[in-house]
């Protein structure tokens, strides 16, 4: 890649105009040297897919948890962008006891202290982790 | 505390944040350093993919060396003595921090970036190898040198306690390394030498098809199945995490073989060796086919519509350079 290559792909999304990270590009007598770069259409493309499948994967959440069938655990879960085995971690709770809560027929059951290691673990209030927000 | 009084830190901006980090630490103690000389010496460059291991439910790929490994080489080679820490507790780990703080040092952390709210938030996934200085503390907040940041920025200590004790894959447990002492004048060809060869070493020689340039040609083999394997949506998500692996920040582009051609040149200044500009030349142009490599798969992504034969050339175009690097590496391997 030569300097005046590197990509100026600008992307007003989550901020991500706010870095302008540094490349290496050759120059005209063929040297390396470090050029800033706003950015590249390749990467802009695959950084909004993984996105738009979080937010995919949220609203799907969303519409199961207001059908009773998952629990809000689940929608905080996606919202936190972490998966069973990464909440399980941070909890501190099994992954097949975690799979069993983020269906609301056993989630309704939990104790106080099981929901105190979720709400820790999401950095939320029990109370938050038992309903979904309010404007959605 | 007024002004004057804070530490200071000279802060550059690289590519890379472990390489970087190095740079920033070692020209910090005085060493003539830059980022594609640590990134070489320290044998950053690296391919591996793990089908079966899944980060955020893609299988992991990685175009660098496994995190922590380059500062620790990098010492080990220009015979610096170095401290490296984890801790069983964030409280442990801010007080051992607060310590070596106390005494002037500036220290390096492993973080996950998810918790780092001075990034932007496009940025901010559960990626938990992040690397970046901290050089001074004021009231609750820590002075932050992030290599990947045009400049300085601070963090408070609540969130840099939650990054340093990430939990997932790598776990961090508040690993913290710092320079202690310089003994002799540093080495440099010698340590350009060893670190060549071990880039060489892990490239060519593990037996295991995940790893160096066999573990391009398996993820060659194994995108080429993904539209008979996975739904669209997941292939295409597939895909776009290696683009991501590849050219997010932190590699300098072409997942990091940019960054590594820039060693080579310097090597061949430092070794007064041209021959290692030749390697150079040839790397720049491998890089470009992985530029080419990303872009096309890119399309895919994008169009959401990738086919059998979209994929199939896909992985013809991985295969070629997975092979383009076997070459290349056995034969800097050869180079004396």
């Amino acid at each position: 890649m030569k300097t005046d290559e590197v990509p100026q792909d600008v992307l007003a999304y989550k901020e991500r105009d706010k870095i302008r990270k540094l490349m290496y590009a050759v120059d005209a007598e063929g040297h390396y040297t470090g050029v800033n770069s706003s950015g590249w259409e390749a990467e802009n493309v695959a950084m909004k897919e993984a996105w738009t499948e979080i937010e995919t994967e949220l609203q799907e959440t969303l519409a199961e948890v207001k059908a009773g069938i998952a629990s809000p655990l689940a929608y905080y879960m996606h919202q936190h962008l972490m998966d069973v085995s990464l909440l399980s971690k941070y909890a501190g709770i099994w992954q097949w006891r975690v799979k069993r809560h983020l269906q609301q027929k056993h989630f309704s059951k939990l104790s106080e202290k099981t929901l105190a290691k979720y709400a820790a673990a999401l950095n939320i209030s029990v109370a938050t982790l038992q309903s979904l927000p309010d404007n959605k | 505390m007024s002004e004057s009084s804070l530490p200071t830190f000279q802060h550059y901006q690289h590519a890379h944040c472990e390489s970087g980090v190095t740079t920033n630490l070692l020209r910090h103690a005085g060493i003539n350093m830059t980022e594609p000389l640590a990134f070489g010496i320290g044998a950053g460059l690296f391919f591996g993919h793990l089908p079966f291991l899944k980060v955020s439910g893609t299988p992991a790929t990685t175009y660098r060396i496994w995190p922590g490994a380059i500062f620790k080489r990098v010492a080990q080679r220009l015979k610096i003595s170095i401290k490296t820490q984890k801790f069983s507790s964030p409280e442990k780990a801010e007080a051992a921090l607060d310590a070596v703080l106390a005494q002037g040092i500036p220290v390096g952390l492993q973080t996950s970036v998810y918790f780092l709210p001075y990034l932007p938030e496009a940025f901010r996934f559960h990626f938990n190898a992040h690397n970046l200085v901290v050089y001074g503390k004021e009231g609750n907040e820590y002075l932050v040198s992030d290599p990947v940041m045009e400049h300085p920025t601070r963090i408070a200590a609540a969130d840099l306690a939650k990054a340093r004790f990430a939990k997932g894959t790598p776990e961090p447990r508040g690993f913290m390394y710092y320079i202690q002492e310089q003994t002799t004048t540093p080495n440099f060809e010698q340590a350009i030498r060893s670190g060549i060869k071990q880039t060489g070493f892990f490239m060519m020689t593990p037996p295991i098809a995940w790893f160096g340039y066999k573990g391009i040609l398996l993820l060659a083999r194994k995108l080429k199945k993904y539209p008979e394997r996975l739904s669209p949506r997941k292939a295409s998500l597939y895909l776009g995490n290696i683009i991501r692996m590849q050219e997010e920040i932190g590699t300098g582009g072409a997942g990091f073989r940019f960054l590594y051609a820039a060693f080579l040149q310097e090597a061949a200044r430092i070794l007064q060796h041209d021959e290692f500009d030749n390697f150079a030349k040839e790397l720049t142009e491998i890089g470009d086919a992985w530029r080419n490599f990303a872009f096309n798969a890119a399309r895919i992504v994008k169009s959401r519509s990738g086919t059998l034969v979209s994929y199939t050339q896909l992985g013809d175009q991985l295969k070629s350079i997975g092979l383009r690097e076997k070459d290349f590496f056995a034969a800097l391997r050869k180079l004396k």
